[in-house]
């Protein structure tokens, strides 16, 4: 084992990074949209909803890695290049990842008092106004611990890309204790993802503390 | 308020008329009909669960109401079709918001924005809402926070507040868009007795500048001391109403009742 083995796994925890940066970009927002779906008056989208949800966090995320990579093929003879390897990740986490906030998010608003739309309303607040300005800035505060979770859990769920064998940091942990006939690598790369972790833990608890001017 | 007053005279501010509201089977507000002067104090009270609350929510529009019609200076909210208690027909949203501009309501629990400062409380709705100057409303604010002895307070937040300094904050959230009737739901029901002599102590001073107000309270001698008129409710209807004096001494059982257990 040498400096090569740090450095081949860097650009392997570069991919990681990717994974993780654009999953949050787009999970992050489309589980409110899911939230709102989930939580709306109309039967059927609230329905649909509950049903997308159920699925993405009732089936392992490995396999809807392979369904979206490899569906496009089975279902419509579809043969798309390699770059459609990393789109497949990435849309296949976004959508898993943006139930289980959807969940967070709806648990959040459930709990929020009523009497803050209320006060909002007899003010003169818009709908629009008064979830930008009076309700959201509230529920990030409170669903923060539970997102941090999921976002923890997030840094070693990208390892699972090396199902459709994205070159991200486990796949090349695993291909060089393979030619190295030893389990350093992998070692390696549990420390990767483990300061990687740390560094989420600090980010999120400094924005905990940015919101813990106020209680409710 | 003088009862021999002429009628012309008078501003109608709010008018209510045959007022009904059920939730499933239960039949909350029956037939209410209540006219509010401007610069009239009126104080609704009664027993709890007799629709005293209702009637303040369906008349800031926090409940649509089922029935009758509902006015504030002249232009109609919702309008019964046959002029009585017939189904109420609301008017167009655009309509409504305007309608919207005319009264302020303060809550029991205050509902006050935590993740706000009080003068932001205070001023967020005539910038963010009203378009207003932001300078303006800041020192608009600023006058009110001053006014209920709450200046030194301008950049707490809530959490840091008494109730009774975060009641008078939303009395003065409410006071900041000017509007032209203040409704008041219970006040004062979430203080001690201390922290209430306070809030009431600023409802007397917007009495005596004779801001119109519709107060829902269980603290008659405040009611009785600044009202114009005093009603009471009971199982959703006015069982009496007059002068806080008639009141006191009304004929009516039930309100010798209830007067006799509350002072």
């Amino acid at each position: 084992m040498d400096l090569q083995t740090f450095t081949e796994l860097g650009s392997g925890l570069l991919v990681s990074l990717e994974i993780f940066f654009l999953t949050l970009l787009f999970s992050l927002p489309l589980g409110m949209v899911v939230a709102f779906g989930r939580l709306s008056r109309n039967r059927i989208l609230s329905g649909i909803t509950k049903f997308y949800i159920s699925i993405m966090r009732g089936t392992p995320l490995m396999l809807q890695l392979i369904v979206v990579y490899f569906g496009p093929y089975y279902l419509f003879r579809m043969r798309l290049g390699a770059e459609y390897r990393m789109i497949a990740v990435i849309l296949a986490f976004a959508l898993n990842y943006s139930a289980y906030f959807a969940e967070i998010y709806r648990s959040g608003l459930q709990a929020m008092p009523k009497g803050q739309y209320e006060a909002a309303k007899v003010l003169g607040y818009s709908k629009t106004q008064t979830f930008f300005h009076i309700i959201l800035p509230q529920l990030i505060k409170q669903v923060l611990p539970a997102v941090t979770n999921e976002i923890i859990t997030l840094v070693k769920d990208t390892s699972l890309a090396f199902a459709i064998a994205v070159a991200e940091m486990f796949t090349m942990a695993k291909q060089l204790a393979a030619a190295q006939a030893t389990i350093m690598p992998l070692m390696i790369a549990g420390l990767y993802y483990y300061v990687f972790n740390l560094v989420v833990s600090f980010v999120m608890e400094r924005i905990e503390k940015h919101y813990a001017y106020y209680s409710n | 308020m003088n009862q021999s007053s002429q009628p012309e005279n008078r501003e109608e501010l709010l008018t209510i008329s045959h007022m009904r509201k059920a939730f499933g089977d239960n039949q909350v507000l029956k037939d209410i009909s209540l006219h509010v002067d401007n610069g009239e104090i009126v104080t609704i009270i009664g027993p709890s669960g007799s629709g005293k609350s209702t009637l303040l929510r369906c008349a800031t529009m926090l409940e649509t109401m089922d029935g009758g019609s509902l006015g504030y200076d002249g232009v109609w909210a919702c309008q019964a079709s046959d002029g009585l208690g017939g189904d109420a027909q609301y008017a167009s949203p655009a309509q409504l918001q305007k309608i919207h501009q005319s009264f302020g309501l303060v809550f029991q629990n205050f509902n006050l924005f935590p993740h706000y400062t009080v003068l932001k409380n205070v001023m967020d709705a005539p910038v963010r809402v009203r378009r207003q100057n932001k300078e303006e409303a800041r020192k608009e604010a600023l006058r009110l926070l001053d006014q209920f002895g709450l200046l030194d307070k301008a950049d707490a937040y809530p959490c840091q507040l008494s109730g009774g300094q975060q009641q008078r904050v939303s009395v003065a959230r409410a006071l900041a868009l000017k509007p032209r009737i203040l409704f008041l739901d219970e006040p004062t029901s979430a203080l001690d007795p201390e922290l209430t002599a306070d809030v009431l102590a600023v409802l007397k001073q917007l009495a005596s500048q004779h801001m119109t107000m519709v107060i829902v309270t269980h603290e008659l001698g405040f009611a009785r001391e600044v009202s114009d008129r005093i009603i009471f409710v009971e199982n959703g209807e006015i069982v009496d109403e007059g002068s806080p004096e008639q009141l006191f001494h009304s004929d009516k059982k039930r309100v010798q009742e209830f007067i006799g257990k509350l002072s």
